[in-house]
């Protein structure tokens, strides 16, 4: 399970709150995007948390949000994005 | 014989000074929790001979001795050489290994500044930050007020820090949360024909490289 989307795939973002050490801000869960790149496969940062291995690796995401879908009240124009760093296992495609 | 201190019962509005007032050493607060359990690592890895004082001592040095003007060189370089410019967007880390920068494992990504896109990075959730190439973060970035208020309201914080970027412009906030780190190279700016890379690295300051900042030639 690796790789799955690629750039200019649309994604939404699991809207899961689970305890632990999670790298998928709150703010953007439940939120789609635009994949803006792939950037590689590391090790699972939520494992490694832990001690464990964090093996397999997970495929690492960059995915653009526009800011005025993630903020209802947002004050810029409709250009402004905000660029997250998102695991695979946090993405669906939309 | 002393007065036992906060027991005795009376106004407040006489004049005599009560205690002095000492500026709180460092060391006077209650340890923490997390400080807690990270001496009580260090105090187990030097017990069982992992670590020794020096070393520590060596490395603490290290990650405080990294300057922001690797970074500014990194810039005037890529201001200068296309062509560098094109790897360090495409691969960071190959491109800085090129200059001598050792970025470590986290995968850096540099973002680019133009006439329409004004590049902010943060890190909502600790303090991510480009140290290989720009040192230590300054207090602000690690400030929660930054870290909550720049991914909602960038253009108002851009402002307060003196940068107004117009409504034709993008404004794209990169948060950075865990293998990825940001470096963002700077609109160069007019007035610098012909300026050797001394002098273009000379106006390349740690902010410029965060986003919050554009440098200026004078």
């Amino acid at each position: 399970m690796s790789g799955n989307f690629a750039p200019g795939d649309t994604v939404q973002v699991i809207s899961t709150h689970p305890p632990g050490h999670r790298r998928t801000p709150y703010y953007i869960r439940g939120k789609t995007g635009e994949i803006e790149r792939v950037c590689g496969d590391f090790a699972n940062p939520e494992e490694l948390a832990y001690g464990f291995d964090g093996l397999p690796k997970k495929t690492l995401y960059r995915v653009r949000f526009k800011q005025t879908h993630v903020w209802s009240d947002y004050a810029g124009p409709e250009s402004d994005t905000v660029d997250v760093d998102i695991y695979e296992h946090w993405l669906l495609p939309a | 014989m002393a007065e036992e201190r906060g027991t005795h019962d009376h106004d407040h509005d006489h004049d005599h000074d009560h205690d002095l007032t000492f500026q709180p050493n460092i060391e006077d607060s209650e340890a923490g929790r997390y400080e807690l359990m990270t001496y009580a690592i260090r105090e187990l890895l030097m017990e069982k001979g992992h670590l020794t004082p020096d070393e520590l001592r060596a490395a603490q040095e290290k990650v405080e001795s990294l300057q922001h003007s690797d970074g500014a060189k990194v810039i005037a370089k890529a201001w200068t050489d296309v062509d560098f410019k094109n790897r360090l967007l495409d691969d960071g880390n190959a491109a800085l290994a090129e200059v001598g920068v050792d970025a470590g494992a986290a995968k850096m990504t540099v973002v680019e500044n133009t006439d329409d896109v004004q590049n902010v990075v943060v890190c909502t959730l600790c303090s991510c930050y480009p140290r290989a190439v720009l040192g230590m973060p300054p207090d602000w970035y690690r400030s929660k007020s930054y870290r909550s208020r720049v991914v909602i309201e960038p253009r108002q914080v851009l402002s307060e820090f003196g940068t107004n970027v117009p409504d034709d412009m993008t404004v794209r906030v990169h948060d950075s949360l865990a293998d990825l780190r940001y470096l963002v190279i700077p609109r160069r700016p007019e007035g610098t024909d012909g300026w050797s890379e001394d002098q273009l690295a000379a106006i390349v300051t740690r902010d410029t490289m965060v986003g919050v900042a554009n440098p200026t030639a004078s």
